[in-house]
């Protein structure tokens, strides 16, 4: 990707989204700032707790920032009034995890597809509208006649095709997918995937891509943030990541992941003990409790996200530690 | 039907042999699990792999006689269980309280979700006490000293203060390690483990596998592993069977079930997964550029209208009109394996290639 001379889609500064009392909040989100080109898919990576989804939410404006910004093309969505938020969000659309959950029972297939268009005032008159959804369906790989069903009478997979469809309709440039696979069986997850490789390409969609499945977020981004307790551990183009992680968290977070391949016999590093709350995480480095290579300075000052060159950047200050050996070295010519 | 590998049945922890769970329900018989066999071997792993609604855990309910007997439940077929003392009993046929003395006790299960597995207003230690009290008969303070290494041997810090805690106060991690506590705590000789590890996250994962590992090591017992995860599948498995719509399609060891899997649905299974993908493209010299992954299309069948022959048919890229006929039988495909397809020819030939 030489896409770093571009102005960014989305920028993301120093975000920080903290929940319940202010004497003792939940650090959900602490100063994260990251970038997102033009037709980039940037993936979000981390364990349970580490903030992902709140970070989707916060960049769409779901929930409010604490604190930061995120600029949309430089504009700052945390200062646009309620009505430009409204139609900005025809350009700023999510598909969700859990495609029971995220569609109305009550509502036809065409009801669903058709309030969003609505909403934003695209494809006027029942004509128009009744063609614009049978689009939307043959786009999403479904067929015109499923309009008049209800949600129920589809499969996991269908429906999320549907959740793809209603974040489609009002024709986005940025999506966020939070989770948009693990609901799913994995030979349904492989029909999804290919989807979404499909629509980003045919639409030059972005797309901020929330997983824990790093073998989906190898073979769907181009670069990823790895995201630990609520701050960026590293980022990395996907190829350099996955060949090469720099930060002891990667490294850890790739060898725990089983590979799907009995003669692949990765190093084991693994991780003692529970992630630490984020009601009082730990001084200094977040990841210190649980790092093999953890020194005294680790805990006296939080770690900055340095530039290691390429396109990399980690939050650790250890250069001295040996790079774990990729899980499969001959997978990684590439 | 025929029999597969009948040779080693006097020394399998567990021999399943036409295991059928039916379930009549007013939309019309659901098949759930049909014609079900696969053993155990003493010490070892059978894992049990399908996606979801496939009947594993079904399966595992039937096994230990955890489904609500009621007239909707229909089971037939023998499950054949190896004692301590080398008795051979049917679990599906054994009185009531001859299953209540194996429940927990030769045989125990860990179950995905340790939240809802465990007993919110008891504490930890009484719960592992109980088990023990009731099927080694040690009186309350053995029982809780019991408990408490066991805590240990589940390598929970601080473990007899977490012995007077709640489940509620423990990390995720942290109850599925109370769950496998209170499994071991009579030393079973056959372990069901259902999903142990897919509410965790991988770093947990990771622990929990690892635990298990070491525990069958030091005891040598038997693990049944049901789960959906090809990679932890992999790495913990001695031998795997591959369910789809209620019955096994696929049975080999893991190596060989990796190295050259020999039904259509298992092939499916492992090329529409993206690290499978990557290793074909390097193989063939196509790095750098991305196709698409191998999907296999469509869905399963609703379990109320099954096609009239194999039950991947409508999804299979191999499929011919004799695939519509009848039901295949599991038919032997190489030492110790065997495939439900009567295409085995072709698929022992067959590389997946994405679309």
């Amino acid at each position: 990707m030489s896409a770093t001379m571009n102005t960014p889609l989305i920028e993301v500064k120093n975000l920080q989204r903290y929940f319940g009392a202010a004497a003792k909040p939940v650090r959900a989100v602490d100063d994260v700032s990251f970038s997102i080109q033009p037709g980039e898919t940037l993936g979000l990576v981390g364990e349970s707790g580490s903030g992902k989804s709140t970070i989707g939410r916060t960049l769409l404006r779901l929930i409010e920032a604490t604190s930061g910004q995120v600029l949309y093309r430089g504009e700052d969505l945390g200062a646009a009034s309620s009505s430009r938020m409204r139609a900005l969000r025809s350009k700023l659309q999510m598909i969700f995890q859990d495609p029971y959950a995220s569609l109305n029972p009550k509502m036809r297939v065409r009801d669903i597809l058709g309030e969003a268009l609505q909403v934003h005032g695209l494809a006027k008159g029942k004509e128009a509208r009744d063609k614009r959804i049978a689009e939307l369906l043959e786009l999403v790989g479904l067929r015109a006649e499923h309009a008049s069903r209800y949600p129920h009478e589809f499969s996991g997979g269908q429906r999320q095709r549907i959740g793809v469809a209603r974040a489609l309709a009002v024709e986005p440039e940025f999506i966020v997918a939070d989770e948009p696979l693990s609901a799913l069986d994995v030979s349904i997850q492989a029909q999804v995937v290919n989807l979404l490789c499909e629509l980003r390409d045919r639409l030059s969609l972005t797309m901020l891509f929330i997983s824990h499945d790093l073998d989906v977020v190898e073979y769907l981004c181009d670069r990823v943030v790895v995201l630990y307790l609520g701050r960026v551990m590293e980022v990395a183009p996907t190829a350099e990541l996955f060949a090469q992680p720099l930060h002891p968290y990667t490294q850890a977070l790739l060898a725990a992941s089983p590979k799907p391949d009995p003669e692949i016999k990765s190093e084991r590093i693994a991780l003692q003990g529970d992630i630490p709350s984020p009601v009082n995480p730990p001084s200094g480095c977040v990841f210190r409790t649980r790092c093999p290579h953890a020194i005294d300075a680790c805990a006296a000052a939080r770690p900055e996200l340095r530039d290691m060159g390429h396109g990399r950047f980690k939050a650790c200050i250890r250069d001295d530690i040996a790079n774990a050996v990729p899980a499969a070295p001959a997978l990684m010519a590439a | 039907m025929k029999q597969i590998d009948m040779k080693e049945i006097d020394v399998n922890r567990l021999e399943v042999r036409h295991l059928s769970t039916f379930f009549d329900t007013d939309e019309g018989l659901v098949r759930s699990v049909a014609d079900v066999s696969f053993s155990i071997r003493p010490g070892k792993t059978t894992a049990l792999v399908g996606e979801s609604g496939s009947g594993k855990s079904v399966t595992s309910l039937t096994l230990m006689r955890l489904l609500s007997r009621t007239a909707s439940t229909q089971v037939s077929g023998e499950a054949l269980f190896t004692n301590r003392a080398g008795q051979t009993l049917d679990l599906l046929s054994l009185p009531e309280a001859g299953m209540r003395r194996i429940r927990g006790n030769e045989i125990a299960m860990i179950f995905q979700e340790p939240m809802t597995s465990l007993n919110p207003v008891f504490t930890v230690g009484e719960q592992i006490a109980e088990s023990v009290r009731l099927h080694m008969g040690l009186d309350r303070a053995a029982a809780l000293a019991h408990a408490l290494r066991m805590l240990e041997l589940v390598e929970i810090p601080a473990a007899a203060q977490r012995l007077k805690e709640y489940p509620h106060q423990l990390s995720g991690g942290m109850r599925q390690r109370v769950m496998i506590a209170l499994a071991m705590a009579c030393n079973p000789t056959l372990l069901i483990a259902d999903e142990p590890t897919t509410a965790l996250d991988v770093t947990i994962q990771a622990q929990i596998l690892e635990l298990m590992r070491r525990l069958q090591a030091e005891t040598g017992m038997s693990i049944l592993f049901i789960t959906h995860n090809l990679g932890v599948v992999a790495h913990h498995a001695d031998d795997v069977a591959v369910m789809y719509a209620g019955r096994i399609v696929e049975a080999a060891p893991v190596r060989e079930l990796f190295a050259q899997p020999r039904h259509p649905y298992t092939q499916g299974l492992l090329a529409c997964l993206p690290a499978q993908q990557r290793k074909r493209e390097l193989a063939g010299g196509q790095a750098g550029g991305k196709r698409r992954l191998y999907a296999i299309r469509g869905q399963v069948s609703s379990p109320l209208a099954p096609p009239p022959g194999c039950a991947f048919e409508p999804r299979c890229d191999l499929a011919i009109p004799a695939c519509r006929e009848a039901m295949p039988d599991l038919l032997a495909a190489g030492p110790g394996r065997s495939a439900r397809c009567i295409r085995l020819e072709e698929t022992a030939v067959a590389t997946v290639e994405a679309a």
